[in-house]
Protein backbone atom coordinates (compact mmCIF):
# COMPACT_ATOMS: atom_id res chain seq x y z
CA UNK A 1 0.00 0.00 0.00
CA UNK A 2 1.42 3.42 -0.65
CA UNK A 3 -0.23 6.22 0.47
CA UNK A 4 -3.17 7.37 3.24
CA UNK A 5 -6.69 7.67 1.56
CA UNK A 6 -7.85 10.96 2.17
CA UNK A 7 -11.01 9.37 4.19
CA UNK A 8 -8.71 8.13 6.73
CA UNK A 9 -7.46 12.04 7.32
CA UNK A 10 -10.48 13.18 7.68
CA UNK A 11 -11.36 10.32 10.31
CA UNK A 12 -9.07 11.39 12.12
CA UNK A 13 -10.03 15.17 12.32
CA UNK A 14 -13.90 14.25 12.56
CA UNK A 15 -12.26 11.75 15.59
CA UNK A 16 -10.41 14.70 17.26
CA UNK A 17 -13.46 17.29 16.92
CA UNK A 18 -15.87 14.90 18.43
CA UNK A 19 -13.97 14.63 21.59
CA UNK A 20 -13.46 17.97 21.95
CA UNK A 21 -17.21 18.77 21.59
CA UNK A 22 -17.80 16.16 24.25
CA UNK A 23 -15.56 17.97 26.16
CA UNK A 24 -16.67 21.53 25.95
CA UNK A 25 -20.26 20.27 26.66
CA UNK A 26 -19.41 18.11 29.86
CA UNK A 27 -16.64 20.29 31.63
CA UNK A 28 -17.94 23.05 33.99
CA UNK A 29 -13.87 23.98 34.75
CA UNK A 30 -13.20 27.24 32.38
CA UNK A 31 -9.74 25.79 31.62
CA UNK A 32 -11.30 22.55 30.16
CA UNK A 33 -13.43 24.16 28.36
CA UNK A 34 -10.90 26.51 26.39
CA UNK A 35 -8.89 23.30 26.27
CA UNK A 36 -11.42 21.56 24.42
CA UNK A 37 -12.24 24.68 22.00
CA UNK A 38 -8.42 24.66 21.52
CA UNK A 39 -8.49 20.94 20.38
CA UNK A 40 -11.56 21.34 18.36
CA UNK A 41 -9.88 24.06 16.33
CA UNK A 42 -6.81 22.31 15.77
CA UNK A 43 -9.05 19.24 14.39
CA UNK A 44 -10.44 21.68 11.87
CA UNK A 45 -7.17 22.85 10.89
CA UNK A 46 -6.04 18.99 10.32
CA UNK A 47 -9.02 18.87 8.05
CA UNK A 48 -7.63 21.87 5.89
CA UNK A 49 -4.71 20.20 5.57
CA UNK A 50 -5.76 16.67 5.00
CA UNK A 51 -7.49 18.61 1.85
CA UNK A 52 -4.54 20.60 1.03
CA UNK A 53 -2.39 18.07 0.75
CA UNK A 54 -4.81 15.35 -1.04
CA UNK A 55 -5.09 17.81 -3.99
CA UNK A 56 -1.34 19.06 -3.90
CA UNK A 57 -2.53 22.50 -3.37
CA UNK A 58 -0.46 25.02 -0.95
CA UNK A 59 -4.05 26.85 0.12
CA UNK A 60 -4.49 24.31 2.42
CA UNK A 61 -1.96 25.53 4.54
CA UNK A 62 -2.65 28.65 4.04
CA UNK A 63 -6.05 28.38 5.87
CA UNK A 64 -4.14 26.57 8.81
CA UNK A 65 -2.16 29.72 8.94
CA UNK A 66 -5.09 31.49 9.51
CA UNK A 67 -6.89 28.72 11.79
CA UNK A 68 -3.53 29.07 13.99
CA UNK A 69 -4.39 32.88 14.40
CA UNK A 70 -7.66 32.57 15.16
CA UNK A 71 -6.97 29.86 17.79
CA UNK A 72 -4.03 32.54 19.41
CA UNK A 73 -6.95 35.39 19.30
CA UNK A 74 -9.38 33.23 21.08
CA UNK A 75 -7.07 31.43 23.70
CA UNK A 76 -5.73 34.93 24.74
CA UNK A 77 -8.92 36.74 25.12
CA UNK A 78 -10.61 33.36 26.84
CA UNK A 79 -7.59 33.31 29.39
CA UNK A 80 -7.85 37.16 29.62
CA UNK A 81 -12.37 36.49 30.50
CA UNK A 82 -10.66 33.80 32.91
CA UNK A 83 -8.35 35.46 35.01
CA UNK A 84 -11.68 38.21 35.87
CA UNK A 85 -14.02 34.88 36.32
CA UNK A 86 -11.01 34.24 38.96
CA UNK A 87 -10.90 37.56 40.31
CA UNK A 88 -14.46 38.49 40.38
CA UNK A 89 -16.01 35.44 41.84
CA UNK A 90 -13.10 33.08 43.33
CA UNK A 91 -13.82 30.15 41.44
CA UNK A 92 -13.36 29.06 37.55
CA UNK A 93 -16.95 27.17 37.61
CA UNK A 94 -18.42 28.78 34.92
CA UNK A 95 -22.12 28.20 36.31
CA UNK A 96 -21.18 31.28 38.58
CA UNK A 97 -21.15 33.32 35.64
CA UNK A 98 -24.64 32.12 34.49
CA UNK A 99 -26.43 36.13 35.36
CA UNK A 100 -26.01 38.88 33.34
CA UNK A 101 -25.44 41.27 36.34
CA UNK A 102 -22.24 43.66 36.04
CA UNK B 1 4.93 7.60 5.72
CA UNK B 2 2.02 5.35 6.47
CA UNK B 3 2.96 3.94 9.78
CA UNK B 4 3.90 7.29 10.70
CA UNK B 5 0.58 8.62 10.05
CA UNK B 6 -1.59 6.36 11.61
CA UNK B 7 0.78 6.14 14.77
CA UNK B 8 0.82 9.66 15.46
CA UNK B 9 -3.22 9.60 14.53
CA UNK B 10 -2.86 6.79 17.66
CA UNK B 11 -1.12 9.07 20.09
CA UNK B 12 -3.02 12.04 19.17
CA UNK B 13 -6.58 10.61 19.87
CA UNK B 14 -5.58 8.72 23.26
CA UNK B 15 -3.49 12.15 24.18
CA UNK B 16 -7.05 14.10 23.17
CA UNK B 17 -9.08 11.35 25.69
CA UNK B 18 -6.27 12.30 28.44
CA UNK B 19 -7.33 15.63 27.83
CA UNK B 20 -10.98 15.73 28.35
CA UNK B 21 -11.16 13.29 30.88
CA UNK B 22 -8.40 14.31 33.60
CA UNK B 23 -9.00 16.01 36.53
CA UNK B 24 -5.92 17.61 37.29
CA UNK B 25 -5.59 20.88 35.27
CA UNK B 26 -1.64 20.89 35.01
CA UNK B 27 -1.81 17.28 33.99
CA UNK B 28 -4.60 18.34 31.25
CA UNK B 29 -2.32 20.18 29.72
CA UNK B 30 0.22 18.15 29.13
CA UNK B 31 -1.89 15.85 27.47
CA UNK B 32 -2.98 18.77 25.22
CA UNK B 33 0.99 19.67 24.51
CA UNK B 34 1.62 15.51 23.42
CA UNK B 35 -1.54 15.95 21.06
CA UNK B 36 -0.33 19.14 19.24
CA UNK B 37 2.80 18.04 18.81
CA UNK B 38 1.10 14.51 17.44
CA UNK B 39 -0.99 15.93 14.96
CA UNK B 40 2.20 18.06 13.87
CA UNK B 41 3.58 14.64 13.35
CA UNK B 42 0.58 13.99 11.23
CA UNK B 43 1.11 16.86 9.28
CA UNK B 44 5.09 16.05 8.74
CA UNK B 45 4.03 12.34 7.67
CA UNK B 46 1.37 14.10 4.91
CA UNK B 47 4.02 16.36 3.70
CA UNK B 48 2.81 19.66 5.08
CA UNK B 49 6.38 20.50 6.71
CA UNK B 50 5.39 24.13 7.04
CA UNK B 51 2.03 23.53 8.67
CA UNK B 52 3.96 21.13 11.13
CA UNK B 53 6.65 23.41 11.89
CA UNK B 54 4.14 26.28 12.65
CA UNK B 55 2.30 24.30 14.85
CA UNK B 56 4.60 23.33 17.52
CA UNK B 57 5.71 26.55 17.30
CA UNK B 58 2.73 28.64 17.69
CA UNK B 59 -0.04 25.97 19.23
CA UNK B 60 2.64 24.26 21.65
CA UNK B 61 5.12 26.87 22.03
CA UNK B 62 3.51 29.88 22.34
CA UNK B 63 -0.70 29.25 23.31
CA UNK B 64 0.16 26.12 25.25
CA UNK B 65 3.08 28.65 27.43
CA UNK B 66 0.60 31.07 28.02
CA UNK B 67 -2.23 28.55 29.26
CA UNK B 68 0.34 27.19 31.36
CA UNK B 69 1.36 31.20 32.46
CA UNK B 70 -2.69 31.16 33.72
CA UNK B 71 -2.39 28.01 35.03
CA UNK B 72 0.31 28.83 37.27
CA UNK B 73 -0.59 32.26 38.15
CA UNK B 74 -4.34 31.06 39.81
CA UNK B 75 -2.14 28.74 41.74
CA UNK B 76 -4.55 25.80 41.45
CA UNK B 77 -3.85 23.14 44.23
CA UNK B 78 -5.33 19.60 45.04
CA UNK B 79 -8.81 20.90 45.66
CA UNK B 80 -9.89 21.80 42.44
CA UNK B 81 -8.58 18.41 41.06
CA UNK B 82 -10.91 16.81 43.87
CA UNK B 83 -14.10 19.35 42.45
CA UNK B 84 -13.40 18.03 38.93
CA UNK B 85 -13.25 14.17 40.20
CA UNK B 86 -16.47 15.25 41.79
CA UNK B 87 -18.05 16.84 38.91
CA UNK B 88 -17.17 13.85 36.57
CA UNK B 89 -19.87 11.07 37.52
CA UNK B 90 -21.00 9.24 34.98
CA UNK B 91 -24.69 10.70 35.21
CA UNK B 92 -22.81 14.44 33.66
CA UNK B 93 -20.59 12.81 30.84
CA UNK B 94 -22.78 10.02 29.79
CA UNK B 95 -25.42 12.46 27.81
CA UNK B 96 -22.69 14.64 26.17
CA UNK B 97 -20.42 11.33 25.34
CA UNK B 98 -23.32 9.83 23.43
CA UNK B 99 -24.38 13.29 21.27
CA UNK B 100 -20.65 13.66 20.15
CA UNK B 101 -20.61 9.21 19.25
CA UNK B 102 -23.47 10.10 17.55
CA UNK B 103 -22.32 13.05 15.40
CA UNK B 104 -19.07 11.06 14.96
CA UNK B 105 -21.00 8.69 13.88
CA UNK B 106 -22.96 10.70 11.17
CA UNK B 107 -19.44 11.95 10.27
CA UNK B 108 -17.93 8.64 9.42
CA UNK B 109 -20.62 7.03 7.58
CA UNK B 110 -21.01 10.15 5.30
CA UNK B 111 -16.81 9.77 4.29
CA UNK B 112 -17.19 5.89 4.00
CA UNK B 113 -20.34 6.23 1.73
CA UNK B 114 -18.50 9.05 -0.22
CA UNK B 115 -16.19 8.60 -3.25
CA UNK B 116 -13.53 10.74 -2.59
CA UNK B 117 -10.83 8.08 -3.59
CA UNK B 118 -7.88 10.37 -3.79
CA UNK B 119 -5.10 9.06 -2.03
CA UNK B 120 -2.33 11.38 -0.24
CA UNK B 121 0.85 9.94 -1.59
CA UNK B 122 3.27 12.38 0.74
CA UNK B 123 4.96 14.29 -1.91
CA UNK B 124 6.04 17.92 -0.03
CA UNK B 125 4.57 20.79 -0.26
CA UNK B 126 6.84 23.40 0.70
CA UNK B 127 6.85 26.92 2.43
CA UNK B 128 7.80 28.87 -0.55
CA UNK B 129 4.37 27.65 -2.28
CA UNK B 130 2.82 28.40 0.61
CA UNK B 131 4.27 31.94 0.93
CA UNK B 132 3.81 32.53 -2.73
CA UNK B 133 0.37 31.78 -1.94
CA UNK B 134 -0.41 33.62 0.95
CA UNK B 135 1.64 37.26 -0.42
CA UNK B 136 0.39 36.89 -3.80
CA UNK B 137 -3.39 35.87 -4.55
CA UNK B 138 -4.44 35.73 -0.42
CA UNK B 139 -2.65 39.20 0.58
CA UNK B 140 -5.83 40.25 1.92
CA UNK B 141 -6.78 37.68 4.05
CA UNK B 142 -3.57 37.85 5.72
CA UNK B 143 -4.32 41.78 6.57
CA UNK B 144 -7.40 40.42 7.65
CA UNK B 145 -5.53 38.05 10.02
CA UNK B 146 -3.36 41.16 11.32
CA UNK B 147 -6.50 43.09 12.00
CA UNK B 148 -8.25 40.40 14.42
CA UNK B 149 -4.43 39.90 15.88
CA UNK B 150 -4.46 43.53 16.45
CA UNK B 151 -8.24 43.42 17.90
CA UNK B 152 -7.62 40.69 20.49
CA UNK B 153 -4.58 42.50 21.62
CA UNK B 154 -6.79 44.87 22.47
CA UNK B 155 -9.29 42.92 24.03
CA UNK B 156 -6.91 41.22 25.96
CA UNK B 157 -5.46 43.98 27.24
CA UNK B 158 -8.27 45.68 28.50
CA UNK B 159 -10.41 42.42 29.41
CA UNK B 160 -7.27 41.24 31.66
CA UNK B 161 -6.79 44.59 33.33
CA UNK B 162 -7.46 44.54 36.97
CA UNK B 163 -9.40 47.27 38.02
CA UNK B 164 -7.33 49.46 40.65
CA UNK B 165 -9.04 50.47 43.90
CA UNK B 166 -8.99 53.94 42.40
CA UNK B 167 -10.64 56.96 44.33
CA UNK B 168 -14.10 58.01 43.48
CA UNK B 169 -15.00 59.90 40.49
CA UNK B 170 -16.87 63.46 41.00
CA UNK B 171 -19.70 62.61 39.11
CA UNK B 172 -20.16 66.61 38.05
CA UNK B 173 -16.74 67.22 37.06
CA UNK B 174 -15.18 63.81 36.43
CA UNK B 175 -12.04 64.60 38.64
CA UNK B 176 -10.39 62.10 40.20
CA UNK B 177 -9.33 62.08 44.26
CA UNK B 178 -11.89 64.04 47.29
CA UNK B 179 -12.84 66.83 45.24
Amino acid sequence: MSGVPMEHGLVLAAILFALGLAGLMFRRNMIFVLMSLEVMLNAAGLAFIVGGTAWQQPEGQAMFLLVITLAAAEASVGLALLIQLNHRFKTLDLDAASRMRG
Amino acid sequence: MEIAFYLSGLVAVLATLGVITNANPVHALLYLIVSLIAVAMVFFSLGAPFAGALEIIVYAGAIMVLFVFVVMMLNLGEGVAAQERAWLKPRTWLGPAVLAAALLLVLIATLWRGDIGLVIQGETLTAKMVGITLFGPWLIVVELAAMLLLAALVTASHVGRMAPDKPATNRETGARGDA
